[in-house]
């Protein structure tokens, strides 16, 4: 009973998904295909008939497929059937998918691991709403070969005007979301037009039939050769050993290897690959895997990290865009809270705007407030922790005990955090200061703090801020202005407008403003500082007498405005990752205080400023 | 790639989301407990979960004894609880008198086990149970989930399943419902017996053919028929199970009663 001596035939197994509206003919479409390649156990189709007979029904192959009770009794399939056959080349399990919107989950359920799919369009009703969702969801869902069965053409004459024009709308249709199918089949389910052989009643068609399209599908191929990645499922203690269990995702590992924990960005060393029951352990695991190392150093790490190598870790980040098909009953709504899923990581989240609905059955863009149940939006989220995400990998949103969504990520435009949350040195020591804060106020006349203005490019902060120092200076102010462009001509003169960049831009600008601060200055900054991480990692590093100010011009009034004309090169698209036209800006939620240059002069605003400062900084009468 | 290697990738692959089922059932679900018929099925997930947990099974096997199983059963229970260090959880099942008059006989008798199990469940708390049922078996598994919620009285709720994909589970239990949770809902029969082959894992003689007849598949003495086979080891079944069309639950009496039997069993919490 050793593995060597077995001699049995394995072959590969393709996953196919039958989905499309209700009544366009897939389960007939099914029933003849299983007939027509043999796949029908001898005399099903004959107790299938008595059946309905007994019942006083009209046969229906449909019934050939469908197991359960209620289904039969309906008509409609409501959860997913497995149905096996076979051609010369290898092993199919076709997925019957419920095509009736009501059932939408379970066809998702039903298609979610699936190599490949096939949309069923009856030729006489032409594409339907279902048609569109179920390609957009399928593709979305991971499925990336679609071939499309035109079904039911004797209803219509075999005409091939019908086909042409369904043909043309259709991939018009999947164009929209960047789909392309495989092939476009004219069938008929009832007599096996095109379903495994050449239909004489469609001469003018001269590509393959449904069996020779599904042929041509290629199985799934691993994932081998992408970047490593493991989610860590869980953390066992047996037997003196301390193991990290978990799904290898994607790429190889090998013993040996130094890896890194995202977001701990703890490191470690990989001492074996557990392989039980075999006393050897094993040198390599690739994708698809699951396994359990042991470290050669004792760290702590959790269920829900990261493991890579550390020349090639995910993506750190709290916000990110992602687009997501939404199962929940409720609308989703920018504002609600949630949980979310990526891999074995889970934390609360935020919808923190929508910005574009896909409307599948009027196929233009509706209002972008919600997205309703079973549509598909593009939205920006925010958690309540750091995650380590990469772009495409795939999130589900919870709602109470139900995954209610599931979408594809997109980290495009928001900064990788990782750099600006790594401190790299080590062995040092924070030296305690001789002349305490209270001292240097005494001295100064005032306590020191950071006005921290954030707002759009136009928005009017350096103007502000110039006229603030220079009318503090005058009444008495320790005052420095820190400005954007400024800092880019020195210390920051190695850094770029990458969304990475941005944010070390201003963890620097922070760190100095916060060192001036301490000194007794009021420091007065005046950087666009478009990410709300970024700014509250500022206010943590001046500690105390931090203020918020928003300055809240709108993208318009600001965009007229142009000082520096860079929002024309941004149109123009000479400038990219420009904040409020191609990268995004994310308004304070709690500013201490804001100024509206949009409907305030500038001399209005700044003595708002002033006013401000002085109430809150108030000099000493010495 | 020769044969040889194309069953190995496929049983590891099949093997691989199995380990990843029981191990996000180990860390999300508080009480659980693993379903343990002593069947094929059975062995082979109480085998996965020593894989899983690298020699351990770190939650209670749990077997419902209808009374009824075959001798050969107990003795392969007793030995082997043993040997793997199992903690052993027995329960057993009311008299057929108080079963539901309306289920055809030996449907009836099934639903014992269920009986037994769902008072094994309030007693222990459970909030989830592990088993080994098969998409490829019979219809209504075809449409389970891997986390498969039950409704107060153990109901099988099939008509509002929850969504499940890219292996995220409902894993979330309310007050006084639990999980069933099927880590080989996506193997075959086939792939069960070239895994038992490959891992050599110990199963019970009745499997294999004795005077020209084997079980294919294992229930109470009195409702279980053994079917016409020569195959008297584990390559042997394999190569009898390429060929078959005989269906692997065609010796269980209460699936052919009545069309709708086996539903029926389900629906009520039966596996």
């Amino acid at each position: 009973m050793s593995a060597t001596t077995i001699q049995t035939k394995t072959r590969p197994i393709m996953r196919v998904a039958m989905v499309g509206h209700v009544d366009h003919g897939k389960s007939t479409l099914v029933g003849r295909l299983l007939k027509d390649m043999n796949a029908l156990p001898a005399g099903k189709v004959e107790a299938v008939a008595a059946m309905c007979e007994r019942r006083g029904m009209k046969f229906e192959w449909a019934f050939v497929t469908d197991a359960l009770q209620a289904e039969r009794d309906q008509g409609i399939t409501i959860d997913s059937s497995h149905i096996n056959f076979s051609s010369n080349t290898r092993d199919y399990i076709l997925i019957d998918a419920p095509g009736h919107r009501e059932f939408i989950k379970n066809m998702i359920s039903g298609s979610s691991d699936c190599d490949g799919a096939v949309v069923v369009i009856d030729a006489k009703e032409g594409v339907r709403e279902q048609s569109r969702r179920h390609a957009l969801l399928l593709h979305l869902l991971g499925v990336r070969q679609i071939a499309v069965a035109v079904t039911k053409m004797d209803s219509v004459s075999y005409d091939e005007k019908v086909y042409q024009a369904i043909k043309s709308e259709f991939s018009l249709n999947l164009q929209n979301f960047d789909i392309e199918a495989t092939r476009i089949i004219p069938t008929a389910g009832l007599n096996g037009d095109n379903v495994v052989t050449t239909s004489e009643n469609m001469a003018w068609y001269d590509g393959p039939t449904l069996i020779e399209a599904l042929e041509e599908f290629r199985e799934a191929s691993d994932a081998k050769d992408l970047p490593f990645r493991i989610p860590v499922q869980d953390i066992y203690r047996f037997d003196d050993r301390r193991i990290v269990a978990g799904r290898v995702d994607s790429g190889e590992i090998l013993s040996g290897d130094t890896i890194i924990f995202s977001p701990s960005n703890r490191r470690a060393i990989v001492n074996s690959i557990e392989n039980w029951p075999n006393e050897n352990k094993l040198a390599t695991a690739v994708s698809g895997d699951s396994i359990g190392i042991t470290l050669k150093e004792q760290i702590f790490v959790e269920r829900g990290e990261v493991i890579s190598h550390a020349d090639n870790p995910p993506v750190e980040t709290n916000v990110f865009r992602a687009r997501v098909f939404w199962l929940g009953s409720r609308p989703l709504s920018a504002g609600e809270s949630y949980r979310i899923r990526c891999s074995t990581a889970e934390c609360g989240v935020e919808v923190e705007s929508i910005e574009a609905v896909i409307d599948v059955a009027e196929m233009d863009s509706i209002n972008n407030e919600q997205v309703p149940s079973d549509c598909v939006g593009d939205i920006v989220l925010r958690t309540d922790r750091m995650l380590a995400l990469d772009s495409g990998c795939r999130i589900v949103i919870a709602d109470g005990y139900n995954v209610v969504a599931g979408g594809l990520v997109d980290t495009e435009g928001y900064p990788d955090q990782r750099q600006v949350r790594t401190q790299k040195a080590t062995n040092i020591t924070a030296v305690e200061h001789g002349v305490s804060r209270k001292i240097r106020a005494e001295r100064n006349g005032h306590a020191g703090g950071v006005i921290w203005m954030t707002g759009l490019s136009g928005s009017g902060k350096s103007t502000l801020s110039v006229e603030l120092e220079r009318q503090l200076f005058a009444r008495g102010y320790q005052v420095v202005v820190l400005d954007g462009d400024n800092l880019r001509y020195g210390l920051n003169a190695n850094l770029g407008f990458s969304p990475e960049d941005r944010s070390e831009n201003i963890r620097r600008a922070g760190e100095v403003a916060a060192l001036f601060a301490e000194s007794g200055f009021i420091v007065v900054t005046a950087f666009i500082s478009p990410y709300r991480e970024d700014r509250a990692r500022a206010r943590n590093a001046a500690t105390e007498n931090f203020h918020e100010v928003f300055i809240s011009a709108g993208l318009e009034v600001c965009e007229e405005r142009d000082p520096k004309g860079l929002y024309v090169k941004a149109r123009a698209g000479e400038i990219s990752d420009f904040t409020g036209v191609s990268a995004p800006y994310e308004p304070p939620e709690t500013s201490e205080f804001e100024v509206d240059t949009g409907a305030l002069s500038v001399d209005a605003s700044v003595d708002a400023l002033v006013n401000y400062v002085s109430v809150r900084f108030p000099l000493n009468s010495n | 790639m020769d044969e040889n290697s194309a069953t190995r990738i496929r049983l590891k692959a099949l093997e691989s989301r199995s380990v990843f089922i029981l191990r996000e059932a180990f860390n999300q679900i508080d009480k659980i407990a693993m379903l343990w018929s002593l069947g094929k099925d059975s062995n082979v997930i109480v085998w996965l979960a020593r894989k899983a947990f690298f020699g351990h099974i770190p939650f209670p096997l749990v077997h419902v004894d209808t009374g009824k199983k075959f001798r050969e059963m107990y003795d392969f229970r007793d030995r082997y609880t043993a040997e793997w260090g199992a903690n052993l959880i027995t329960g057993d099942c009311p008299p057929v008198e108080e079963m539901d008059k309306d289920l055809p006989p030996a449907a009836r008798s099934a639903a014992r086990k269920t009986a037994g199990l769902n008072s094994l469940i309030e007693a222990h708390g459970f909030q989830g149970v592990i088993a080994g049922i098969r998409r490829d078996e019979e219809g209504t598994r075809a449409k389970e989930r891997v986390f498969s919620p039950r409704g107060q009285g153990n109901t099988w709720d099939v008509r509002n399943q929850p969504p499940e994909f890219w292996d995220q589970f409902r894993t979330m239990v309310p007050e006084g419902t639990h999980i069933r949770v099927h880590p080989l809902l996506h193997w075959s029969e086939i792939d069960i017996w070239r895994y038992i082959g490959q891992e050599n894992i110990p199963m019970v003689d009745l499997y294999f053919a004795k005077d020209g007849k084997r079980y294919r598949s294992l229930g109470d003495q009195d409702i279980t028929n053994p079917v016409e086979s020569s195959a008297a080891t584990v390559d042997e079944i394999i190569a009898e199970l390429e060929e078959t069309d005989v269906a692997e639950r065609s010796g269980r009496a209460m699936d052919h009663e009545r069309e709708d039997a086996f539903e029926a069993l389900r629906a009520r919490g039966y596996m």
